[in-house]
């Protein structure tokens, strides 16, 4: 890499762990005003988010609507909290607004929703569609030599689905090359540890049976996230090899208070713990930038 | 006759046809895949159609499309929740898309993904189900006896259960042109053609009266009108004189048309290739109670059980559904 190649990489990772930082304040914020909620996964999936707005997606703060805009499905509904969260950072809604999420005539729903929230693509929620749907969007914008792409996020969980793997077989069947896919591994579902749920390891090589080109990486690594993205964008073209990117992520990232708190999938947060959040996730973050 | 061994001697079996078989009458006048040539005819000037089958295509006269329009038709694979959410993002993207298989999928299987991925967002997508309520003697697992129950609490669909090629070719365009999902009781195959001889053309959202009389008025949609018009006119050789109303939009539903017809002293009966639980029948009844209209309707349709497999006229018969069973069935109520 060249000195200039190196210091252009260094301003990208600088960006998305700043814009990830924000993020999880954002999201800090947004569960105290309900004070419980997906605040432990938002948390998790920050990295991914801030990557996929602050980096990778090309899209019109604006104009949520614009026709070549990259897509970004969010199959994982109640995942709302984190997307929301980005969609501030990325301009897309007011960070004021932030503060309604979850109340009475809100556009910001507990479960994401496409019809209540501007840059929402898909309503997600019923668990095991997003993919589904994202094919259909892959094919559709290649039908009508749209160059964008259709980034989709899943949950580790979403793999008990048999939908998700119908797409899967489909996605590759199509050669649908414009379609990259995250998913969260956060090794946690509603009832327990998804090893204990219904177990889907292998999952690396499950996806590569697949015939997706299959990466899996640490999904609070923002450098390693920025690699992946990277690769499975490159080759990214209109009909070609789909991509998965397997994110192990660790829920309540960045809060050392939740980060060891006993996991669970609805994590409930006293009132007095949330300014307590705030300053180890400020702490922290002075710490690693510092160290 | 045939002998058998005990010697007795009994009629011979009918045997279930094969899955292609047509539920015309012989030498009844058809046209061969009305939908398929319907779908190819409207993709020549409408290039947002897109066509996608689970498996089913040549079984539910997707091929027809697929063959004129190669590279608008998506093969999905027997994958009924991909089809619909595949279905689903196609619209999102702006294209129309008409996604087929057998309604017992559409309907048992793959409910969540039209409901929230299609119905939801209110996505132009058309459901075209195959063998809808009794039209295949394989039994429950083929029969969608209940397709149209299931369907009709799903708010924004529009439902349609045409009754020949005529309805068919008539709908699609408009089905297109509807902004929302619409889910289409699919006639495949040779497909009688019925309605020409009347004055008759199809509106969705519209009931028709289809032939006056004075002394019954059958309210029917989809196969179950041509029965209505064959029974009404076996009826007429014992001097009863009958109105024929074709409802094929069975939602929304034209309370109008249908209300003023059977608000009146004569005999109402309602037909339908579908269970009396939920179909045409509830939807008519329900309709007269929230008027405040009393009438006494016979409902003519399929009951509230897993049906037996056979030959398709000999199960028709059995629950009712063929032309005699209907005169017998007026006759019976007028005696």
């Amino acid at each position: 890499m060249t000195e200039n190649a190196t210091s252009v990489r260094s301003d990208r990772v600088s960006a998305v762990r700043d814009a990830a930082q924000r993020i999880r304040h954002h999201v800090l914020d947004m569960g105290e005003v309900q004070g419980q909620g997906y605040v432990g996964q938002a948390l998790g999936v920050a990295d991914l988010l801030a990557v996929s707005y602050a980096d990778q997606l090309r899209f019109r703060a604006d104009d949520p609507h614009w026709n070549e805009r990259d897509r970004f499905l969010l199959s994982t509904g109640h995942y709302a909290i984190g997307l929301y969260a980005a969609l501030a950072e990325a301009g897309v809604i007011p960070v004021e607004e932030l503060e309604t999420y979850g109340s009475d005539d809100s556009r910001l729903p507990m479960s994401g929703m496409a019809s209540y929230t501007p840059g929402m693509e898909i309503s997600g929620g019923s668990l095991g569609h997003g993919l589904t749907v994202a094919v259909g969007i892959a094919l559709g914008l290649r039908l009508q030599a749209n160059p964008a792409r259709v980034f989709t996020f899943i949950s580790d969980g979403e793999l008990d689905e048999g939908s998700t793997w119908e797409a899967a077989m489909g996605a590759h069947h199509h050669r649908l090359g414009n379609l990259i896919v995250m998913v969260d591994m956060n090794a946690l579902q509603a009832d327990g540890k998804t090893e204990s749920v219904l177990g889907i390891e292998p999952a690396h090589e499950k996806w590569a049976s697949f015939g997706w080109f299959t990466q899996r990486v640490d999904g609070n690594d923002v450098a390693a996230l920025l690699d992946a993205f990277d690769r499975a964008a490159a080759r990214a073209e209109p009909e070609g090899t789909p991509a998965v990117i397997l994110c192990d992520t660790r829920i309540g990232r960045g809060v050392p208070l939740l980060e060891q708190r006993e996991k669970a999938h609805f994590m409930r947060i006293d009132e007095d713990e949330w300014q307590v959040c705030r300053e180890q996730l400020t702490a922290g973050y002075a710490g690693s930038v510092n160290a | 006759m045939t002998t058998v061994k005990d010697g007795a001697v009994r009629a011979p079996r009918l045997k279930t046809s094969a899955m292609i078989a047509s539920f015309a009458d012989p030498g009844q006048k058809t046209a061969p895949a009305p939908f398929g040539h319907a779908l190819a005819a409207l993709a020549e000037t409408d290039p947002r159609i897109v066509g996608l089958s689970a498996d089913l295509s040549k079984y539910t006269d997707m091929h027809v499309f697929a063959k004129a329009h190669p590279d608008r038709f998506f093969q999905m694979g027997m994958a009924e929740q991909l089809l619909f959410g595949t279905a689903a993002g196609m619209a999102e993207t702006g294209l129309v898309p008409f996604a087929s298989t057998y309604s017992v999928f559409a309907a048992r299987r793959a409910y969540d993904f039209i409901c929230l991925d299609i119905a939801e967002p209110n996505l132009n997508v058309n459901i075209v189900g195959g063998l809808p309520g009794l039209t295949t003697g394989y039994g429950p697992s083929h029969q969608a006896t209940e397709d149209v129950a299931i369907f009709r609490g799903m708010p924004n669909l529009t439902i349609v259960d045409p009754c020949d090629s005529l309805d068919l070719e008539q709908a699609v365009p408009q089905l297109a042109a509807h902004d929302g999902p619409t889910y289409l009781r699919l006639l495949r195959g040779n497909v009688p053609t019925v309605l020409d001889e009347y004055d008759y053309e199809f509106e969705l959202g519209k009931a028709k009266v289809v032939r006056p009389g004075n002394d019954a008025v059958f309210v029917s949609s989809g196969l179950m009108t041509m029965r209505a018009l064959q029974a009404a006119e076996a009826l007429a050789a014992h001097k009863v004189d009958v109105a024929v109303v074709h409802a094929p939009t069975l939602k929304p539903f034209d309370e109008e048309t249908v209300l003023a017809e059977l608000d009146t002293p004569r005999l109402g009966v309602t037909l339908e290739n579908h269970t009396v639980v939920g179909g045409l029948f509830e939807t008519v009844a329900s309709a007269l109670v929230r008027r405040g209209i009393t009438r006494r309707v016979v409902p003519i349709g399929l009951p509230d059980a897993f049906l037996d497999a056979g030959a398709l006229p000999t199960l028709h018969d059995r629950y009712g559904l063929s032309k005699a069973a209907i005169v017998d069935t007026v006759l019976g109520e007028l005696r």
